[in-house]
């Protein structure tokens, strides 16, 4: 079996009294589209942050190509912080695309996207600005590489952000709730792009409530429920009936909105 | 008696040098009050428990007290613990200190409205902390600032007429003292009054200038 793209062991993640991962093992499988769905609260997006090291996991191991980010944990649990410069490194693998889009205001797309090719990887401007050109095309926004993010629709600005995520040449993209403050039309055009990496062999990792997107493009479907992973596979199995009880009462709220073709 | 402001204007040469020193405290304090209330922001943010409750309980106490008392403290009650200083160098130190305390807290709730998702995204593309705060941070919280920043500039204008009881030789004392010597009371008053209220517009109009040019870089409501 080929080593997974990214680990995730008996991960646990508690705020205060609270836990929202209860020891989630999940592989990522490399050249894959996995998706993350749930019901809101499920801590699918708390899972995916974790991916990203935005979220310090309590207890538990991810590791990326086989190397621990954040954290290494021994066999008697002892958890021991990875070198900032290191876990640097192995985050750099890693690309993330959010919900809110997160770019940059004061900065052109033109700039979101070359911004850490300059002040991370130390590019001149020129050679930063290329590359960062190339990417913009990828999503199509060559045209719009001198606006500000104000001056871009929800859909573009995602798509900056994509591109943006894309320059540093990462390995894995994780997305989190791409498309849940965009409205259909723009959906559709981030959706598109995302279609088209998933073609290309990129390894994605993809939170979304597009039970469309995820029974059509992905290749795994998670489904977690309080904090737990109810299930893992491919889609035709997990859509397929018969259904896990949990996971077709979930989707009953779907028929209405797209998801129909499953039911 | 009659109201005639051309016998205070007679004194053009007193007056410009009071305008002088007025302008540069102004300056001087401004620029002095917002780098140490940036740096006061930072301690607050990043210095912990140690450095930030001190600084907080400073920043209470000079928001709490008027800028008359705490310049009369500093001059007169500075000589006590060994701070003996001339009108202007005091005069300098409280604007300063006064207008550091308010500066603080637009700095902080300037850092506080750059959204934490612009910072993680900058996280997840590799920049180190210090680059975060350069490239992301400051850029993003200057926008943010600069409407609160201009009109606290626009107070400590007003502040420095304060300056006046501790006999810093700025416009309101120079103006002032030419009133009582010609007993013109009303119309040096008055001349105050005009000048700051221009100051103050030209201030303003610049501020919005730099406002309005920065406007494209705030991110859309959505």
């Amino acid at each position: 079996m080929t080593l997974p793209a990214i680990a995730v062991r008996n991960l646990v993640k508690r705020y205060g009294d609270t836990a929202v991962l209860h020891g989630i093992d999940l592989d990522i499988p490399p050249g894959q589209v996995s998706c993350l769905i749930g019901p809101s609260g499920s801590g699918k997006s708390t899972l995916l942050r974790c991916m990203a090291f935005l979220e310090e996991a309590t207890s538990g191991v991810i590791t990326v190509d086989g190397e621990d980010l954040g954290f290494s944990e021994s066999p008697s649990g002892q958890r021991e912080r990875i070198p900032p410069a290191t876990n640097r490194a192995i985050r750099s693998r890693i690309g993330m695309v959010f919900q809110q889009f997160n770019l940059w205001p004061h900065m052109t797309a033109l700039g979101n996207v070359s911004e850490a090719l300059r002040t991370v990887h130390k590019m001149s401007r020129t050679d930063a600005e290329a590359r960062a050109m190339a990417q913009l095309v990828k999503v199509g926004l060559e045209a719009r590489a001198g606006h500000y993010p104000a001056q871009l629709s929800g859909g573009q600005q995602q798509r900056v952000a994509i591109a943006r995520a894309l320059a540093l040449k990462p390995k894995i993209m994780l997305f989190d709730e791409p498309t849940s403050s965009l409205d259909p039309e723009l959906t559709g055009e981030v959706l598109n792009v995302m279609r088209d990496l998933a073609a290309e062999g990129m390894t994605m990792v993809v939170v979304s409530h597009e039970i469309g997107f995820a029974a059509t493009v992905g290749s795994r479907i998670s489904f977690l429920d309080q904090g737990r992973l109810l299930f893992s596979g491919p889609p035709s199995e997990v859509f397929g009936k018969p259904r896990h009880p949990r996971l077709e009462q979930f989707l009953d709220t779907y028929l209405d909105r797209g998801a129909s073709m499953l039911a | 008696m009659s109201f005639d402001v051309n016998v205070i204007l007679a004194q053009l040469p007193a007056i410009l040098s009071g305008a002088g020193v007025t302008l540069l405290l102004w300056i001087a304090g401004t620029i002095g009050g917002a780098t140490v209330g940036f740096l006061v922001a930072v301690g607050r943010r990043y210095g912990g428990r140690i450095l930030g409750w001190p600084l907080g309980l400073a920043v209470e106490v000079l928001r709490g007290t008027p800028f008359l008392i705490q310049i009369f403290l500093l001059y007169y009650g500075g000589p006590f613990i060994g701070l003996a200083l001339d009108p202007v160098p005091a005069g300098l130190l409280g604007l300063t200190i006064y207008g550091a305390a308010y500066f603080s807290e637009i700095f902080r709730a300037g850092f506080a409205a750059v959204p934490r998702g612009h910072i993680e995204a900058a996280e997840c593309v590799g920049l180190s902390p210090s680059q975060i705060v350069r490239r992301i941070l400051l850029p993003e919280m200057t926008v943010l600032v600069l409407p609160p920043a201009i009109n606290m500039a626009v107070i400590l204008m007003k502040e420095t007429a304060i300056l006046s009881i501790i006999t810093v030789p700025e416009l309101t004392l120079t103006v002032s003292a030419i009133g009582s010597q010609q007993y013109a009371f009303v119309e040096s008053l008055f001349l105050l009054a005009v000048f700051y209220w221009v100051l103050v517009e030209v201030t303003d109009k610049l501020g919005r200038y730099a406002e309005h040019r920065l406007s494209r870089y705030r991110f859309s409501p959505t």
